[in-house]
């Protein structure tokens, strides 16, 4: 049965993309709300309302200590029960950027079990940096959360801690269960360094899924090209906002 | 019981932290330095030893990535050649917080956390470790080399308790004089001149009583330059010499900025402003019921000593400027501009005292980035110049942009509301930040101004800043304002200076205790703002901010008495008529004098025109900016289309577009003209060219020019040298001509004087520098022009006359040459072309469009090769041109007003049409890969591979050091 979806957008401080993920979701007919993670303590049943949750850009916290590790420290103390449930049902998690920072130290990315075994470390250039980059669908990006995408397409990118770094029997893991969804690239799809891998993550890998593909964190920021004119390129190639797709596919996921 | 906790990355990682310093040392011929680097945090536990290992585990360590090693703190073995750095326990420390926070919400029972940068260098040679971590690893102003013996001792971490100090202090002025009233401004760090000293001595006399300390630092912070702009309102006595001293014009000049500024705004009347020179920003109308407000700070003096510190604060001061505009606005784009010294400055010549460029720079920058970045604001324009005056006296302009609905324009203060005070506690930072920034610097004020930076907390900011953006949506509050200089005694004070108010000082939630009443009146801790609401709004308001974790406290109450009563524990601290405050400060009478200075041609002899083109755009001031423009996030709140960096190889923009609203195609265009080598020349031309710059950079993106505003900010020496205020004249003057001629109205500004440095005895005085910021307002952004070049064999139009106008500009100082003619810019020209620039642009007719501004038109058509990797074909002859001028001039010439615009070919006759009344030409077209340009006997005298310019352009791409 189609049901019409629901996304809470969870934030905590120092969160910063709630309000563009929101108008992202709503663009693409799924209903959100940006939930303060200290209003949610005592209403944890608030979470059965909910198809998606969404956890956005910003620097949770500052990103003090390390990025993403504060919210999520957070989230484990108080809510594990509620996200394990939440899983279970097959319900949607989608990170972005700080986002996908707090799914991997929360340990829900590769494996949605509670143990950190990747990380998203300091950039190789040692700073923060925005950029435009290409993306290649890998399989399992081809799955739905990308469905709608060309191979490759743009997007931009806005963090300085987004190597994704795991131990290298791990990392032969991730690709064997293919749960590699986006690798950084050239505008023909060839894997290459800085600056196409913006940050030296390790096998180029910007967005990854877990076994059961409901739970994807990603580094690039699709919030960031719901207009067509938000792309910097040449004004005739401005033709889709490939990031709103991303949340379309959400859409059409419980269609 | 304290534990030492060390985090650091795994085998096979290394930290940034480390490699940078390796380099550094490598860079001073240290070789084969291995350097480690950890995170420390010192926990101070009530548990034992193996709850500090499952908190290390937990939370502290990242443990795909890193380890970590715990140890009790008698155990700490001191090695020679570990350096740990440490904030001074009055500076913020965020990570310290932030991890208290998390671990005391984990269930742990931990006091007090503190957080340590630790180096270890491993070397076969003896180094001097101290010498090393004071050149790169820490400023002694804010840190301190943390000696772990001191902690051995000790049991805490908290600081110690002081006592407090609860006695009135006096101040006799009743009996002082001339020179005690002197000693006793000096003495006291108040800035306040001998008139002031005694005017106020009046008022006393008419109380027939002493002021307390805290009034004297009352009006101290209200009357100081930083808080009035005394200077700028003052009255000039003005003449004009020429060179052998013969007076050509004598005036008197009544109120300098009402007479100059101020009156182009009221004379133009523009009906697109809501609130000018009022509020913390200006306000103007945009669209849908929302009105938009802008505001441009200055905060030079803190970053010279504390980069990183002052321009943080810098940026979290602007920001606040907007959450405290009407009531209450959301901060939506930031800009960025920095003047710095030279990067390629020789350290080893510079005093200890003052910080080598290099620290300046990459502090400044990385300031504005975590800021700004941890804000979710995008800064989204700006500049950087350098200049080897900047050296002592960096400049830091930081910008913020707002967006409000249109009700919320204005405050409201009644008697009967209450005051509150919101976010960050108060402690000993800033204090005397106002006074400060009102003197010149001098090689000891690294010593003495201390107190006087600080570091912001950018995360308390953000958690501010949805409270604001809750509570204004919900009307609960009637007037806003940040506490900014001076602290509560400028914000309180100000803020019911109509009314009256009363406050008592012992309410302020406090970092620590051990400030007196004064201490807690005029610090300028960050992230606070002033709210003043009625008594049943507070409930629904605390319970916002309980949500968002921010504090709040009421702190005092408007009432009717137009004065202002500070009280603290019982005791009346303050008691000061409004009206002697705001009103009382003497206007003073400034001499000026403007010497005109003679132009003559440059001298532009044997310069290979190519050559040129190649080392401009790897000059420091021409080169792309991408090193710190990456750094920021220029694209959250997904609201920024034209992006600083445009086009697959990154290349220039004019100007970014804001696109606010989701329902509205509307714009926000905005840019920035600051060119402080025309005044060498003369400031008068300076000010008309930086105008013309910041308005011709948002029209090539598609401004609309009849909706365009602008914003002032002059930088300048000294305001008690006649020549320096002669110079202000001059370039006040110049901004009344051109914006009046243009109709373009100043809505907001600031001025900040003693940008001087006086170094081993010898005065360094930074150029006059005005930086004017645009906005003005696009109708669809779809329309919106690019700077790059989009499609081969499009038209080449070049829009304007070229000009031998080669004074100040980046092409002599490039080479080192002199003389030359300072752009003159023409506002009834400047006028038409901005006009019929928009007409083409509403018909679709130009595809893109850059101006032409440093470097002129050679650096203009290299730019816009560079973003697409297109080429070029120009022609020189078809260049609209005065008479005998040289191919030098024509492509280096920095006349204002001009524009290449790239045109489709089947436009060709509409595009003409449009400019048939305007000097205009059909240069070229744009070609492959190649910039070649032709001389007027259709030479080539050009021939470059875009690869290359590229190349020279993108010099810096990462850093300015590497």
């Amino acid at each position: 049965m189609a049901i019409s979806p629901r996304a809470i957008i969870l934030r905590a401080a120092g969160t910063n993309c709630e309000r563009e993920t929101k108008l992202a979701f709503e663009k693409a007919e799924v209903e959100a709300d940006i939930v303060h993670v200290s209003t949610l303590k005592d209403k944890k049943q608030l979470f059965h309302k909910y198809q998606i949750i969404c956890l956005p850009g910003g620097f949770s916290y500052g990103d003090y200590i390390s990025a993403g590790k504060v919210f999520a420290l957070e989230l484990e103390n108080i809510f594990r029960e509620e996200l394990q449930e939440f899983m279970h049902k097959g319900g949607l998690i989608l990170g972005i950027c700080n986002g996908f920072q707090i799914l991997v130290k929360l340990g829900l990315l590769p494996f949605s079990d509670f143990q950190p075994r990747c990380s998203l470390i300091l950039n190789d250039s040692g700073r923060f940096e925005d950029r435009w980059v290409w993306l290649k669908k890998e399989r399992i990006g081809r799955h739905f959360w990308f469905r709608n995408l060309p191979e490759v397409f743009p997007l931009p990118v806005a963090h300085a801690e987004g190597k994704f770094y795991t131990e290298d029997n791990l990392l032969g893991k991730i690709e064997e269960e293919n749960l590699v969804a986006l690798r950084y690239v050239n505008e023909e799809g060839e894997r290459r360094g800085y600056p196409f891998n913006p940050n030296g993550s390790l096998k180029n890998i910007a967005a990854v899924v877990n076994t059961e593909g409901n739970i994807l964190g990603m580094m690039p920021h699709p919030e960031r090209y719901i207009y067509a004119e938000h792309c910097p390129y040449e004004k005739e190639e401005k033709a889709q906002a490939w990031g709103l797709e991303v949340f379309k596919n959400i859409k059409s996921y419980f269609a | 019981m304290i534990y030492k906790v060390d985090v650091f990355p795994r085998a096979g990682l290394k930290s940034y932290a480390a490699l940078k310093l390796e380099r550094e040392l490598e860079g001073l011929g240290y070789k084969n330095v291995e350097v480690k680097f950890s995170s420390v945090y010192l926990l101070e536990l009530e548990e034992s030893f193996a709850t500090a290992e499952e908190i290390a585990a937990r939370v502290l360590c990242d443990r795909v990535s890193e380890e970590y090693r715990v140890s009790n703190i008698s155990e700490v073995k001191e090695e020679r050649n570990v350096i740990s750095i440490a904030y001074y326990p009055q500076v913020m420390d965020n990570v310290a917080l932030v991890t208290k926070r998390i671990i005391r919400e984990m269930g742990f029972k931990v006091r007090e956390v503190k957080y340590v940068r630790e180096y270890k260098l491993v070397a076969s040679e003896a180094l001097d470790y101290a010498e090393m971590a004071r050149k790169f690893l820490y400023n002694p102003l804010i840190e301190y080399l943390l000696d772990f013996g001191e902690f051995k001792k000790k049991t805490h971490l908290r600081l110690e308790k002081q006592k407090e100090k609860l006695e009135l202090k006096l101040i006799d002025l009743l009996n002082a004089d001339e020179s005690k009233l002197k000693e006793i401004s000096k003495k006291g760090m108040l800035s306040l001149n001998l008139a002031e000293m005694k005017k106020i001595k009046e008022y006393f006399q008419k109380e027939g009583r002493n002021p307390t300390d805290c009034e004297l630092e009352t009006i101290a912070q209200t009357w100081s330059e930083h808080c009035l702009h005394k200077t700028f309102r003052s009255d000039f006595e003005y003449i004009e010499i020429d060179e052998t001293g013969k007076i050509l014009r004598q005036e008197t000049i009544s109120n300098l900025f009402a007479s100059t500024i101020k009156k182009a705004t009221q004379e133009i009347n523009h009906p697109l402003c809501v609130s000018v020179f009022e509020d913390n920003a200006g306000i103007i109308k945009f669209d849908k019921g929302y009105n938009v407000c802008f505001k441009v700070e200055t905060h030079n003096h803190p970053s010279s000593l504390e980069p990183y510190g002052g321009a943080s604060t810098g940026i979290g001061g602007v920001i606040r400027d907007i959450l405290g505009t009407g009531r209450g606005a959301f901060p939506i784009a930031n800009t960025d501009i920095f003047c710095f010294g030279r990067p390629d400055t020789q350290e080893e010549s510079l005093p200890s005292s003052l910080l080598p460029p290099r620290r300046i720079i990459e502090g400044v920058v990385a300031g504005v980035r975590d800021y700004g970045n941890r804000m979710g604001i995008p800064t989204v324009a700006g500049a950087v110049l350098f200049e080897e005056r900047f050296l002592g006296n960096p400049l830091v302009f930081c910008g913020n942009v707002g967006i409000l609905p249109q009700e919320r324009s204005f405050k409201t203060v009644e008697a009967g509301e209450i005051v509150v005070v919101m976010g960050g506690a108060t402690g000993k930072d800033g204090i005397h930040g106002a006074t400060f920034s009102s003197a010149i610097l001098k090689e000891e004020s690294t010593d003495t101004a201390g107190s006087a930076v600080q570091i912001g907390n950018p995360l308390e900011e953000k958690k501010v800043c949805e409270v604001i953006a809750r509570a204004a949506s919900e009307g609960l509050f009637t007037a806003i304002t940040d506490c900014g200089a001076g602290g509560f005694s400028s914000a309180v004070g100000e803020i019911a200076r109509e009314q009256g108010v009363e406050v008592y000082l012992e309410k302020a939630p406090l970092k620590y205790q051990g400030l007196n009443y004064t201490e807690i009146w005029i610090s300028e801790s960050q992230e606070r703002m002033v709210l003043v609401l009625w008594p049943e709004k507070l409930e629904r308001l605390k319970e916002i901010c309980r949500q968002e974790e921010v504090d709040i406290a009421v702190i005092g109450k408007v009432t009717s008495s137009k004065r202002l009563e500070v009280f603290y524990k019982g005791r009346n601290v303050c008691s000061l008529d409004m009206n002697f405050l705001h009103k009382g400060f003497l206007k003073e009478k400034k001499q000026a004098v403007w010497k005109v200075r003679q132009e003559e041609e440059a001298d532009i002899e044997g310069i290979d025109e190519a050559k040129t083109i190649l080392a401009l755009l790897g000059a420091y001031n021409i080169a792309s900016k991408d090193w710190i423009i990456r750094q920021y996030d220029h694209e959250v709140q997904a609201k920024t289309i034209t992006k600083p960096l445009m086009g697959r190889y990154g290349g220039v923009t004019d100007a970014a577009i804001i696109k606010p609203l989701d329902d509205s195609k509307k714009g926000i265009v905005l840019g920035c003209g600051i060119n402080p080598f025309y005044s060498d020349i003369d400031p008068y031309w300076m000010a008309k060219a930086a105008i013309d710059e910041a308005i011709r950079n948002i029209i090539s993106q598609g401004a609309d020019f009849g909706r365009c505003v602008v914003l002032d900010n002059f930088c300048w020496g000294s305001a008690e040298n006649k020549e320096k205020l002669g110079e202000l004249v001059r370039a006040a003057r110049g901004c009344y001509e051109y914006a009046r001629a243009l109709g373009v109205p100043f809505i907001s500004g600031k001025d900040s004087f003693y940008n001087e440095f006086v170094l081993e005895g010898k005065r360094i005085v930074i150029p006059p520098t005005l930086l004017i910021s645009a906005l003005g307002i696009i109708e669809d952004v779809e329309k919106a022009s690019p700077s790059f070049f989009q499609k081969k064999a499009n038209l080449v139009y070049a829009i304007g006359v070229t000009k031998n106008e080669l004074g100040g500009s980046e092409v002599l100082r490039l080479w080192g040459r002199g003389g030359g003619f300072v752009p003159k810019a023409d506002a009834a020209m400047a006028r038409t072309i901005f006009q019929h620039i928009n007409i083409a642009q509403k018909n679709n007719l130009i595809e893109s469009c850059h101006d032409i501004s440093e470097g002129g038109l050679g650096v203009c058509l290299a730019e816009m090769c560079i973003g697409g990797n297109k080429g070029v074909d120009v022609f020189l002859s078809e260049l609209p041109q005065e008479e005998n001028i040289s191919a030098f001039s024509l492509l280096f010439s920095e006349s204002p007003s001009r524009f290449i615009v790239e045109v489709k070919k089947e436009n060709k006759d509409k595009f003409e049409k449009i400019f048939s009344q305007i000097p205009f030409g059909l240069v070229g077209c744009v070609g492959e890969r190649k910039l070649k340009v032709y001389s007027r006997e259709a030479e080539l005298i050009v021939d470059l591979e875009v690869e290359k310019l590229r190349k020279s352009w993108k010099r810096f791409e990462n850093g300015y050091f590497s």
